[in-house]
C-alpha cells in the first residue's frame, strides 16, 4: 500500500466524488473501489447494461518510426509486423528468463505506429525497459497524458451512439482515432462487450457525464472490476501474473504465435523455448471452491494426502454465478478440470475444483 | 431491561436479562460492502475480550469480528449461512451475528452508549 499523501490523483477525481465514491489506493493512485450502489450491483449492471470504469491509472505509449514493428517484435513474442492496420493483440513484456515483467496490448495505428495500453503499478517499470530497448532502433516511445474509459457491457455500443461516438464499426480487439488525441477500442477487463476509449484530458469531463446522463451508464468501481475479470478467467498482473511466471505456466501461450514460440527473436525467447521444451512444473487454472466460502488469494492448494501443490492467486466471490471463484498455479497433473482439490482456511478444510476457465461466458463482439 | 453498547470496533451489544446479543453496526457493513459469507463459531464456545468470534466476508475481503466481553456462545444466526446479506439489510435487527453470557458485567462500562457511538464515527 502507498502512503496515501503520495497517491496520484485522477483527473476526473471530483465526478467520482460526486458519485459518492469510496476510495482506496491501488498501484500508487487514488481508485474508486465502490459507489453507493455497492460492488454486487455494480457487477450484475455491468453485465446487464452498461458500466462505467475510470481506468485512467493506467498507461497508453504511442511507438512511432520507421522500426516500430522491429521494436515491438523485439519487445514482445509478438508478431507486430505482420499486425493488421487496426488490430490489437494482446501480449507481455518479458525478461531474459521468460518472466512476465506486464500484460499489454498493443493495437497498429498506421505502417509505423501502434498503441500500447500497459498496466498502472508496472508503468514506470514498463518504460524503462522499453526505452532501454528502444536505443537500437528508429523508433520514438512517448507517454501519453489522456483519461481513460471503459464502457463495457451489452449497452455499451448503444450509449455510445446515442452520445455521438459510432464505434459499431469495430469488432472485438479492433482499435481506431475517433478525433485528434483520442484512441478508442473494443476491448475491456470483463468478459463482456464494450469499449476502451482514451480522450484528451480536457474534454474528458464533458464526454463522461454525456455518457453518465443516460440512464443505462452507472460508474463501476475497482471492487468490482476485480470480480468481473476473475469471473471472465482474466489475469491480474502482480497477482496471477509476475516475473516468476512465464507464459507457458500462466497458459496464455495462446497470446505467442507458433512460429515465435520455436524460433522467436524476442526478449526471453531462449527461456521460453526450454520451459515449453521441458514442460511446465506449474499451470494456472481456475478453482470452484465447494460451499459459499470464498478462498482468498496466498491460500495454499492441497493433494487429497494434504501435500502442498500450489497456491492460490486470486479468490473472491462471482456475483453473477453465485457462488465462490478462484485461480491459482497448480502442479500440471492436476491441472485437468474436474481435479479435486482442497485448501486450508483458517483451519478449515475447503475442497476446490479445478474449473475450466472463464466461469462466466465471454461475450465479445466478434463481428 | 434493555440496554444497547458500543464498540470501537463498530459492534453493539444489547443486553436483555444477562445474556448479550452482538452484531456489527450500520456504519461498519458500509464500510465492508456486501457481504457474501459469515464464518460462524459452534455455540458453547467460550471467548475473552478480543478474541475472534466471526468472520464475514465480503466479496473483496475477509474481516473479524471480535468477542466485546468475556462469555460463552449460547446462540449464532443461522439464518446467515443461507443470507450473509442480512447483515448489509438489518445490522441491527435480523443481521445479528451471536449471543453471549456475560462473565464479567463490570466489563460493559467501558463500553459507548449509542450517543458516544455516533460522535465517535461522525
Amino acid at each position: 500500500m502507498s502512503d496515501t499523501a503520495t497517491l496520484k490523483h485522477l483527473p476526473l477525481e471530483a465526478l467520482h466524488e460526486e458519485a459518492g465514491a469510496r476510495f482506496g489506493a491501488f498501484a500508487g493512485w487514488r481508485m474508486p473501489l465502490t459507489y453507493p450502489a455497492g460492488v454486487m450491483k455494480e457487477h450484475l449492471h455491468t453485465r446487464g447494461s452498461a458500466g462505467l470504469f475510470d481506468i485512467s491509472h493506467m498507461q497508453l505509449f504511442e511507438v512511432e518510426g520507421a522500426g516500430a514493428a522491429a521494436f515491438l517484435s523485439r519487445a514482445c513474442p509478438l508478431d507486430a509486423e505482420a499486425l493488421d492496420q487496426d488490430r490489437s493483440k494482446y501480449t507481455v513484456l518479458l525478461n531474459e528468463s521468460a518472466g512476465i515483467i506486464d500484460d499489454l496490448i498493443v493495437t497498429r495505428l498506421g505502417p509505423q505506429r501502434f498503441m500500447v495500453v500497459a498496466n498502472a503499478g508496472n508503468a514506470a517499470k514498463d518504460e524503462a525497459h522499453l526505452r532501454a530497448l528502444a536505443k537500437d532502433f528508429d523508433v520514438s516511445l512517448t507517454a501519453l497524458e489522456r483519461v481513460l474509459l471503459a464502457l463495457q457491457g451489452p449497452d455499451a455500443e448503444a450509449v455510445l451512439i446515442a452520445a455521438g461516438l459510432d464505434l459499431s464499426d469495430l469488432t472485438f480487439m479492433t482499435g481506431t482515432e475517433p478525433a485528434p488525441g483520442w484512441f478508442a477500442a473494443r476491448s475491456g477487463y470483463t468478459g463482456e462487450d464494450g469499449f476502451e476509449v482514451a480522450l484528451p484530458v480536457g474534454e474528458a469531463e464533458r464526454f463522461a457525464r454525456s455518457l453518465l446522463d443516460d440512464e443505462r451508464v452507472q460508474w463501476i468501481g475497482l471492487a468490482a472490476r476485480d470480480s468481473l475479470r476473475l469471473e471472465a478467467g482474466l489475469c491480474l498482473h502482480g497477482q496471477d501474473l509476475d516475473e516468476a511466471t512465464d507464459p507457458a505456466s500462466a497458459a496464455i501461450l495462446w497470446a505467442v504465435p507458433k512460429a515465435l514460440r520455436e524460433r522467436g527473436a524476442f526478449v526471453g525467447a531462449a527461456a521460453l523455448q526450454a520451459i515449453i521444451a521441458a514442460g511446465a512444473a506449474q499451470k494456472r487454472v481456475g478453482l470452484k471452491p465447494e460451499g459459499r466460502q470464498p478462498v482468498r488469494a496466498g491460500a495454499p492448494i492441497l493433494d487429497d494426502a494434504g501435500k502442498t501443490v500450489g497456491h492460490v492467486t486470486s479468490g473472491g466471490f462471482g456475483p453473477s454465478v453465485g457462488h465462490p471463484v478462484a485461480m491459482g498455479y497448480v502442479a500440471r497433473a492436476l491441472s485437468e478440470p474436474g481435479t479435486r482439490l482442497f485448501t486450508e482456511v483458517r483451519g478449515n478444510r475447503i475442497a476446490l475444483d479445478v474449473h475450466p476457465l472463464p466461469f462466466t461466458p465471454q461475450r465479445y463482439h466478434k463481428g | 431491561m434493555t440496554k444497547t453498547y458500543f464498540t470501537e470496533d463498530h459492534e453493539w451489544i444489547k443486553v436483555e436479562g444477562g445474556v448479550a446479543t452482538v452484531g456489527i453496526t450500520d456504519y461498519a457493513q458500509e464500510q465492508l460492502g456486501d457481504l457474501v459469507f459469515v464464518e460462524l463459531p459452534e455455540a458453547g464456545k467460550a471467548l475473552a475480550k478480543g478474541d475472534t468470534a466471526v468472520v464475514v466476508e465480503s466479496v473483496k475481503a475477509a474481516s473479524d469480528v471480535y468477542a466485546p466481553v468475556d462469555g460463552e456462545i449460547t446462540a449464532v444466526n443461522e439464518a446467515l449461512a443461507g443470507d450473509p446479506s442480512l447483515v448489509n439489510s438489518a445490522p441491527a435487527g435480523d443481521g445479528w451475528l451471536w449471543k453471549m453470557t456475560l462473565a464479567d458485567e463490570s466489563q460493559l462500562e467501558g463500553l459507548m452508549d449509542e450517543a458516544a457511538y455516533q460522535a465517535s464515527i461522525a
